[in-house]
């Protein structure tokens, strides 16, 4: 093994260092899922904004059921889809707290889609970040309400066919015609520019959450390379070529001034 | 200083109990017979009188886990339904008993299955007292028959959820709910301040402030360790069955014959008990006042020591008397009497089955 020089401990030579609010417990997700990336993002906005001590965070069910063992906060695990109502419960009590949902598609906006609408609705002062891979991959590679026409799952082996499937579901943009939303924009983390982006509209939103403007939400359009059987270089290309143009990037609301 | 009197709807006197009782929230979903919950509690605007939240939700499976949520940040969180929506609840009701979150539920029975009818039933027992949703659990369940006990066991209820941390239930029903009856109220109780519930409850995710991190969660996925968390929750429940037992006896001193009835049909018991000691016969009533933990020991006592015959008496098609045959154990006959889908049974009824199917047998 190569004799770590001394030197390269110093603090002036400290190019990045892991946001203390995440573990160090290895994570539990495949080679390049965007999952880690956008854990980091929200840990190190709300190290950033020094929020670590007053924030609740809730983890879905899905491949992020176990978001609580990486986030360094006070975290509470939902059953699949509820996660809004739990935001909802605690920050009525607790309206002084920052409270915050990590969310998959299925959980969001299938067998969550009432919690999640009449939160937004009700304007729940919360934050909802919601990965979009359009599919379910703790459970092997599933349709989710979010799968492309046409794209192949373990339960649409054939491609989705919209006329027995049900169509692809544009959450983000049904939940942006809410009154109670105020912030809703759809990100990526497949590049390091799309990261930076999407860190700012992470903190956008917490922001938001801050200044009692209603309820903010994050999509984050992700890969899944396991269940869209690919590697993740193929995945990330694929996800630019047929995600992003059923799924396009950008801030869809923001408060009025 | 003189005691509040005032008179009362049952559904009432258990939101006026929970304003009382510094409850911090409640999130419910209208259904009748318990719609007067939530209407008493709006009216009353408890957000003025102690800061109290109540909130509307869009079904019953939101509310559930809006008071997972708030009973997770350690707040004393509640809600009440009648059991189509309680149904819905199950699934939260799991996970809370999982994540081992204390809460209060309301059920106001009404007779199913299905839709069923908006008319008092006890069917739900089962429901209540073995768990309801998946996995091993069961509800701490308190059954009252007065419009006071109503009052009453919702402090009661809150106390022993926290103690054990466990989902509560007060298994009223249609009757009891909608009928009206003086009430003592008690003096307000502050809700807890948060570095109260920081203090009574360190493992409530208040956000880590000067500690580590707390996790709300019913997730484990190695077996041993989640054999390990089933163990100490039933080890939590042998205390409560050791410890939590309550019950009201009528006229049980010499009592050669028995019957076992809750809510409603407790009433109506208390009336048979009278038509038979008239006519001769000691007759006694045991009254279950938490159905879990089940007084057991006491009708297993009764049996061993006097009592030749027992009838289990219920608005159903005859749930309790499972657990009353445990306590009986075969020792001398136990039988069921019950009207149900709505109806109730009369005193006289009760009486006549007595007489022809355990004395006269």
């Amino acid at each position: 093994m190569a004799e770590v020089k001394e030197d390269i401990k110093k603090p002036e030579n400290l190019v990045y260092k892991k946001t203390d609010l995440m573990t160090d417990k290895t994570l539990s997700y495949c080679p390049g899922c965007g999952h880690g990336v956008i854990h980091r993002m929200t840990m190190e906005v709300l190290e950033e904004m020094g929020l670590e001590e007053e924030t609740i965070g809730i983890a879905p069910v899905g491949c992020s059921v176990l978001a609580y063992e990486f986030m360094n906060v006070d975290m509470q695990q939902a059953a699949h889809g509820r996660a809004p109502a739990l935001a909802t419960g605690i920050k009525r009590v607790f309206p002084e707290k920052t409270v915050f949902t990590y969310q998959g598609d299925g959980d969001l906006a299938a067998i969550g889609t009432a919690e999640t609408i009449h939160a937004c609705n009700r304007g729940e002062n919360i934050t909802i970040i919601f990965v979009n891979n359009g599919i379910y991959g703790m459970t092997g590679g599933q349709m989710a309400p979010t799968t492309l026409e046409g794209m192949k799952s373990s339960t649409t082996p054939y491609g989705r066919d919209t006329k027995k499937m049900g169509h692809p579901l544009k959450m983000t943009e049904l939940v942006a015609t809410l009154p109670g939303t105020c912030y809703v924009t759809r990100q990526a983390v497949h590049k390091p520019g799309a990261v930076r982006k999407t860190k700012k509209a992470i903190k956008k939103a917490l922001e938001y959450q801050k200044a009692e403007k209603g309820t903010s939400f994050v999509e984050v359009v992700s890969n899944c390379s396991s269940g869209w059987k690919m590697t993740p270089v193929q995945a990330n290309k694929w996800m630019e070529e047929n995600m992003f143009p059923f799924y396009p990037l950008g801030d869809i609301k923001k408060p009025e001034k | 200083m003189e005691k509040e009197l005032r008179l009362m709807k049952g559904n009432e006197a258990i939101a006026e109990a929970a304003i009382r009782a510094g409850v911090d929230a409640y999130y419910g979903y209208p259904i009748t017979p318990q719609s007067e919950v939530m209407e008493y509690l709006t009216e009353q605007q408890p957000e003025d009188r102690t800061g109290m939240v109540v909130l509307q939700a869009e079904s019953e499976v939101a509310s559930i886990n809006m008071i997972y949520g708030a009973a997770g940040a350690g707040k004393r969180a509640m809600t009440s339904s009648s059991s189509p929506g309680i149904s819905l609840m199950q699934e939260g009701l799991s996970y809370m008993a999982g994540a081992e979150l204390p809460c209060v539920l309301l059920n106001v029975v009404r007779g199913g299955p299905g839709l069923g009818t908006i008319q008092p039933s006890q069917a739900d027992y089962f429901q209540s007292t073995k768990g309801g949703g998946h996995g091993d659990y069961h509800l701490i369940t308190l059954a009252p028959s007065s419009v006071q006990e109503m009052y009453d066991f919702l402090k009661i209820s809150f106390e022993l959820a926290e103690k054990y941390r466990n989902p509560a239930m007060i298994l009223s029903d249609g009757a009891i709910g909608q009928m009206m009856e003086k009430v003592i109220l008690d003096e307000q109780v502050p809700r807890r301040t948060e570095e109260e519930i920081i203090k009574d409850f360190p493992w409530a995710s208040t956000g880590k402030k000067n500690r580590e991190r707390n996790i709300i969660t019913s997730l484990e996925l190695d077996p041993a360790k989640q054999e390990q968390v089933n163990l100490n929750i039933q080890k939590k429940y042998r205390e409560i069955e050791e410890k939590e037992v309550r019950f009201e006896k009528v006229q049980c001193d010499d009592a050669e014959y028995l019957l076992v009835a809750y809510g409603t049909s407790a009433r109506l018991c208390q009336e048979t008990v009278k038509l038979a000691r008239d006519k001769g016969i000691k007759l006694g009533l045991l009254r279950p006042i938490t159905l879990y933990p089940f007084p057991m020991k006491e009708i297993a006592s009764m049996v061993e020591k006097q009592v030749k015959g027992v009838v289990s008496v219920e608005m159903s098609a005859g749930q309790m008397i499972e657990d009353v045959k445990l306590a009986v154990n075969g020792k001398v006959p136990a039988e069921h009497y019950g009207r149900f889908g709505g109806m109730i049974p009369s005193p006289e009824d009760i009486l006549e089955f007595m007489e022809k199917q355990i004395m006269g047998g």
